[in-house]
């Protein structure tokens, strides 16, 4: 009795070599496994940062171009009317996912950058300097965060640059909280302690032993702070204290054309004007929410 | 002593200790202000004899340690001192006192959050139970998947939506809550209907994710798996084993919420253009006047520092494992 060349046999399947995946081959395998929302909120993100990027050839006019006809309707030349002064909505809507993006980003990086040096730091030392900055984390805590904004924006005044800060440094004491209650479970390996004992510096110990070890939930994170930030900055500008005109921006488009709302009644059109930019920033957050919620599914039970 | 109440006390010193390192915050950063400052509020053309005054009248010529102890002083007895703006170079003063500007609005948003909580927390505790009773029903995934939109919204695209539908389109709610002093009762709760319906749908979302999230984690625990095992019913399962442990959970969510409206609720007051102290403390920021900005900064912390106290406090005395001690 012979077998079939093709047949199924134990023994060929353990002979054969495991295929190797390279990491992009791996991560398109995990994109095609993705529920519709995570794709949904991918697809959103991208399409953000297309047109943030390509703001200036995406754009039909200057970002404060002024016509001549303020509050003008919605018509083929201006898709979305102008605004109390003339400028075009859709131009600024396009500009405002630069600038408002583009700000939100870098107050996250820099609050990113504050909180976890400081939160290794702590979790390496666990001695007096980790308790002095984790009581001064409790105390800036104590106060509401845009509270604290509001009141720190009155004494620097509000210019872009105060504002990153200012977010950044307040925002940063969660990603402290974090960073070190994760970091402490890491610190304590045997590894770590081989690395020490070898002489590695600590700035070693942070990037090579630690960090990598603690990358899951930091990446978590870095989506929901944004979102955090992203809606604070967006609040501030609407109060006016965020980002000041001529800048195009979403909280501040939103406040200046709010007026609008009122004569939906008359012309549907122009009551939905200030909602745009408003829901341009809720779709952001929508979207980065549902990318964050699939990937800390993925990597961990942190949500239930 | 009880072991009860000695938490209870631990957490009452720690919670003035964290309301004095907060006030002392909020003082220093007026030291930070650059430049003089006198000079920036009174402008250009204020004499070198009323720049003086002024300075002198702040007590910038006092050493920074007797300036906070005057200032927590007078707070004390309710004087928190005068506002900057209505000042002018000419030396003619129209300032008021900060006390007399935030009396009246803060009344105002104490009903205004007030109104929320008392629709929000019973519907969030209500959705939250069951949404976790039924766990991974329809009927949970189709209100955790609501409450996660709700949440990704800025307060202001929630307010303008409602504007939109029920004020603009269909003209049932005033989309303009200038509620005043001698206004009846029934006429100021329809004035505020919106900005309260804003704060709550906003409110609910977080309270009930969180109670959900609690109430699941409550039923995952060993001894409600013990007591269902037991053949108790359902009802004494929910009542008798999981409430008296569930308290403490409830009230940090419900704590947790109330403190989160006193922060959303400025951005609402703003839109609605209601007289509370929220708008109180934005305008005061446009115009950079620190005395009241100071004054509105405690009142909010000291509030969030409460409320989140009063929840630590409810969590110990309900806690069934420290009622009965070894």
């Amino acid at each position: 009795m012979t077998q079939p060349e093709n047949a199924y046999t134990a023994a060929a399947e353990v002979a054969q070599v495991k295929t190797r995946r390279t990491w992009k081959q791996r991560a398109w395998m995990e994109l095609k496994k993705a529920p519709p929302t995570a794709i949904f909120g991918m697809v959103v993100i991208f399409l953000y940062i297309f047109v943030a990027v390509f703001a200036p050839l995406l754009a039909p006019y200057g970002e404060a171009e002024i016509f001549a006809q303020p509050y003008a309707p919605w018509t083929s030349e201006h898709p979305f009317g102008t605004d109390q002064i003339g400028r075009d909505i859709l131009t600024r809507l396009i500009y405002g996912a630069r600038n408002t993006i583009g700000i939100a980003l870098a107050t996250t990086f820099l609050a990113f950058l504050i909180g976890v040096s400081l939160g290794l730091i702590a979790a390496i030392n666990r001695s007096w300097l980790d308790q002095i900055i984790s009581r001064g984390v409790d105390v800036l805590m104590a106060i509401p965060s845009l509270i604290f904004a509001l009141m720190l924006l009155s004494i620097f005044g509000s210019s872009v640059w105060s504002l990153i800060i200012i977010i950044a440094v307040l925002d940063s004491t969660r990603v402290f909280r974090l960073t070190r209650a994760v970091a402490v479970n890491v610190a304590v390996m045997d590894y770590v302690e081989a690395a020490t004992l070898r002489g590695e510096k600590l700035g070693w110990i942070m990037k090579r032993e630690i960090l990598p070890n603690i990358m899951p939930p930091l990446v978590a994170e870095f989506g929901l702070r944004f979102c955090f930030v992203f809606l604070t900055i967006a609040s501030l500008s609407f109060l006016g204290l965020g980002i000041q005109p001529p800048t195009a921006d979403w909280g501040t488009m939103v406040r200046e054309t709010s007026n609008l709302i009122q004569f939906a009644g008359f012309d549907l059109k122009a009551g939905l004007t200030p909602l745009l930019p408003a829901a341009a920033i809720a779709l952001l957050t929508v979207a980065v929410n549902f990318v964050v919620d699939w990937f800390l599914h993925k990597t961990s039970g942190l949500r239930e | 002593m009880h072991p009860v109440l000695r938490t209870v006390f631990q957490r009452l010193a720690l919670g003035v200790l964290t309301l004095f390192i907060v006030s002392l915050i909020i003082f220093a950063s007026v030291q930070m202000l650059p430049g003089d400052f006198a000079q920036a509020v009174l402008g250009q053309a204020a004499t070198e004899e009323t720049v003086a005054a002024f300075r002198r009248e702040l007590g910038l010529d006092q050493p920074a340690w007797k300036r906070y102890f005057d200032w927590i002083g007078a707070l004390a007895q309710g004087d928190l001192g005068t506002s900057f703006s209505g000042r002018a170079s000419s030396g003619v003063d129209r300032s008021r006192p900060v006390a007399e500007l935030v009396g009246t609005r803060l009344s105002n948003t104490l009903f205004l959050a007030g109104f929320a909580a008392i629709v929000s927390v019973p519907l969030a505790l209500v959705l939250g139970i069951t949404a976790a009773l039924w766990r991974n029903s329809f009927y949970d995934k189709s209100v955790s998947a609501a409450t996660l939109t709700t949440i990704s919204f800025p307060e202001f695209f929630v307010a303008y939506i409602l504007i939109l539908l029920l004020s603009a389109l269909n003209p049932i709610f005033p989309s303009l809550a200038d509620v005043t002093r001698d206004m009846a009762f029934s006429e100021r709760v329809y004035k505020t209907a919106l900005p309260a319906l804003t704060l709550t749908l906003v409110i609910v979302a977080h309270m009930m994710r969180m109670t959900r999230a609690a109430i699941i984690n409550l039923l995952a625990s060993p001894y409600i798996e013990m007591a269902r095992l037991k053949g108790e019913p359902p009802a004494r399962v929910i009542l008798k084993h999981a409430l008296p442990n569930a308290w403490a959970p409830i009230s940090a969510v419900i704590a947790f919420n109330l403190a989160y409206l006193v922060v959303g609720v400025v951005v609402v007051e703003v839109v609605f253009v209601y007289p509370g102290i929220g708008q109180l403390m934005v305008d005061a920021v446009s115009s950079r006047d620190i005395p009241v900005v100071q004054a509105c900064a405690l009142i909010f912390a000291a509030t969030y520092i409460l409320l989140n106290l009063l929840a630590d406090i409810i969590g110990i005395v309900t806690n069934p494992r420290l009622l009965y001690p070894k």
